[in-house]
């Protein structure tokens, strides 16, 4: 197989050569117009849908307001009100809070589900099926799953009850729902898969002969884990990480639902200001969280070098 | 095998550029043929190809109420069911997508002078001198003091047909058609919290500690907030409706500090999760709105509309026409209106537990008993059944609050839209994210 690409390449190039006058000429233009062609469509995809409205964003977001209309300027005061405010900064650690803590939890789960398909788990087609088990929940929609919460744990829910009944607690927990507590719950229900997937791919690639190397050079089995396994999942545990804390970062939906309107979050601070017609404000503050949610990517990405590992 | 590969695409080709032909044709036969049918000079039947389009809140934007249209006058008339901050940005920003906006009062105050809504001539309104005088010259009986807050009458008028000032005074042109309008306190359960509630300073209760709840719609929950604050003797507003910083800043400190203490459990945005709040058991006081009373009464649930000493926090809504409406459609629109006012949507309207504009016409299309239930404060003769024909209120009870003029005759403010709306809003969103 080799040996024949080799000798047909060679052969193929001179005689592209050789071919005379302006046959050459057009076949030469063509080489070198052919990779921005093929290069087009997803440029011109990227600049339209990526490019154009983060661009239009940006501009926005030095525009001013009033309480109907949007107009066209050039102004600091979004910035400066957004970045002045302790609102914001009390917001900004929120929902950095929040994601901290998703991630962390989700990454023990999904490191720890992941790691007991790949390697306790001997037959491929158990492997699918448990696999196909983890994806189940998301076949409704996050909202009903986000929902479901609520009459389970509230005052009078399913938890508070039975607790009572079995006469655990004499007053129902409070904590449980439309607080912190429920809110990052929800989180880890909604994202824990997010992080299963990708280190159930890298542990799926690691190679069974290292784990026996291992073993026969005297590793306990924690040491296994943390010596072998765990550094060869970190392209997987880094992509399950930008997906968990780029949702997290990005949400208004769940913390609004299961902190009962209490508790903040940029998404939720963007989306009021969009409902209020504060579109210059939601433009400069969706700003402001993309260069933070850019800056926590490429901190992961510093880390852990996914391009060689892929 | 390549020869009827290479043959068959295009066999495909030729028959679906055939197809095209066809197709093109048989439409092209087909608008001809409706322009031609189309075609009849009599208005009556011209107006049947007119569709409007209203966006509004769910409030008022039935569907029994489009149907009804189409029975009765011939056009399609075409709702979209908004929230209130939705409309608010759909009528600002996208005059052209819709015809007729069914708006608040506080609403059209900041949208009116974006130039997006015409005003009526009120020439042309057949029961115009009907209207309830709250829209008109802001006063229930003459005797009655105007309340707080963008009271309807005050953004009622323009000064012109083009113009987007609003007039001190009526004049022939209307901004609004009101459609319907309430008075607002606060929902409570009666089994639940275990002493007569009596004022808006309860809301804040230590005893109600986590059972509480507020709105979050910044320009309607300011105004609940303020009720408080002024029911407690912590602050004095010159106009609730118009507040200035410091008593912005009053309020909200006041607010953030229960917030802190953990007096709320949650705050709602819409009608369904104030009806879950209070049915579930986690809120047991909290701004409510009449029919989100009545849906968790229909659970079977005890819910009350508490009257309060210090008065009604009050709304009201109204139909106004999209600028780019004229000719023909304009004149339906005009035809919707005066059709709205003629009775029967005011009937459906009072039977939901809300107020129509004009009284006289609705009383027509209600039985004795349905008035006397619901707008003299009556004890129910009979069962008293929803639009849908669904028992709503038991024989013998007797509307929370009484009648129509003790209830609209105890307005203390309107919800508004104030000068320092903006640093409000900003402020508002500090108290929620505290």
């Amino acid at each position: 197989m080799t040996v024949t690409a080799t000798q047909a390449t060679p052969g193929h190039v001179p005689s592209g050569q050789t071919q005379p006058g302006g046959g050459a000429v057009h076949a030469r233009r063509w080489r070198r117009v052919a990779p921005y062609l093929q290069a087009a469509p997803l440029a011109v995809t990227l600049i339209l849908f990526l490019l154009i409205p983060i661009l239009t964003i940006l501009v926005v977001s030095f525009w001013d307001y009033d309480s109907v209309r949007v107009i066209p300027d050039f102004v600091l005061t979004n910035y400066a009100e957004l970045l002045t405010s302790p609102v914001t900064w009390k917001t900004y650690l929120n929902t950095v809070k929040f994601a901290a803590l998703t991630w962390a939890i989700t990454l023990v789960i999904g490191f720890a589900v992941a790691y007991f398909l790949a390697f306790h788990i001997r037959s491929t087609s158990w492997q699918m099926v448990l696999f196909l088990v983890c994806t189940i929940p998301f076949w409704t929609s996050n909202i009903i799953r986000m929902i479901s919460w609520i009459p389970f744990l509230g005052r009078n829910g399913l938890l508070n009850s039975t607790l009572i009944a079995a006469g655990v607690i004499d007053q129902p927990l409070e904590f449980l729902l439309f607080s912190d507590f429920s809110v990052v719950l929800a989180y880890v229900h909604l994202n824990a898969l997010f992080m299963v997937v990708p280190i159930f791919n890298s542990m799926m690639r690691i190679d069974r002969a290292l784990v026996e190397a291992a073993r026969d050079a005297g590793a306990a089995g924690w040491q296994v884990v943390w010596n072998v396994i765990l550094p060869l999942s970190k392209p997987g545990i880094a992509i399950g990480s930008i997906f968990v804390v780029t949702l997290v970062m990005g949400d208004f939906i769940t913390v609004r639902l299961m902190s009962g309107g209490q508790s903040a979050s940029i998404g939720l601070m963007i989306a009021n200001e969009i409902s209020l017609l504060q579109y210059p404000a939601a433009a400069a503050n969706a700003v402001i969280l993309l260069a933070v949610v850019l800056l926590m990517v490429a901190a992961m990405l510093r880390v852990v070098d996914i391009r060689k590992e892929l | 095998m390549s020869d009827t590969r290479s043959g068959s695409p295009a066999t495909t080709g030729v028959s679906r550029r055939a197809l095209l032909k066809g197709t093109a044709a048989a439409a092209g036969v087909a608008v001809g043929s409706g322009a031609i049918t189309g075609f009849p000079t009599i208005w009556a039947q011209n107006i049947k190809n007119i569709t409007l389009r209203q966006i509004g809140t769910g409030v008022s934007n039935l569907n029994a109420v489009a149907d009804k249209v189409k029975a009765d006058l011939g056009f399609t008339l075409q709702m979209t069911a908004l929230d209130s901050d939705a409309v608010t940005q759909r009528a600002a920003t996208q005059p052209k997508s819709y015809d007729i906006a069914d708006i608040e009062y506080w609403i059209a105050k900041k949208i009116f002078p974006a130039g997006v809504i015409q005003p009526m001539d009120v020439g042309k309104l057949k029961n115009f001198d009907k209207i309830v005088p709250i829209f008109v010259n802001g006063k229930l009986t003459p005797s009655s003091a105007i309340a707080q807050g963008t009271a309807p009458h005050s953004v009622g008028f323009v000064e012109g047909k083009d113009s987007t000032k609003f007039a001190k005074s009526p004049t022939q042109w209307m901004t609004l058609i009101p459609t319907i309008y309430n008075a607002d306190t606060l929902g409570i359960r009666p089994d639940l919290v275990g002493r007569p509630i009596s004022s808006w300073k309860d809301l804040l209760d230590p005893a109600f500690k986590g059972k509480a709840s507020l709105l979050n719609i910044p320009s309607i929950g300011i105004m609940d907030a303020a009720m408080v604050c002024e029911a407690m003797g912590a602050v004095t507003y010159g106009d609730k409706g118009n507040m200035t910083k410091e008593e912005i800043d009053k309020t909200l400190a006041i607010m953030t500090e229960a917030k802190k203490a953990g007096q709320f459990r949650a705050f709602w945005k819409s009608f369904d999760e104030s009806v879950n709040l209070m049915s579930s058991g986690e809120v047991i006081i909290q701004s409510m709105w009449s029919p989100a009373v009545a849906a968790v009464r229909a659970k079977g649930i005890p819910c009350v509309y508490q009257p309060l000493k210090e008065g009604y926090r009050a709304w009201g809504g109204g139909l106004g026409l999209a600028k780019h409406l004229t000719g023909l459609e304009l004149d339906a629109a005009y035809e919707y209106i005066n059709w709205y006012l003629s009775g029967w949507v005011g009937a459906y309207l009072n039977r939901q537990g809300y107020y129509s504009a004009v009284l006289d016409t609705a009383k027509q299309h209600m039985s004795a008993d349905e008035w006397a239930f619901w707008m003299e404060g009556k004890p129910a003769k009979t069962d008293i059944l929803n639009p849908e024909g669904k028992v709503m209120e038991k024989a013998g009870a007797v509307r929370d609050g009484g009648s129509f003029e003790e209830r609209m005759g105890r307005v203390a403010c309107w919800n508004a839209v104030m000068d320092e709306d903006r640093y409000m809003v900003r402020k508002w969103n500090e108290f929620i994210a505290a």
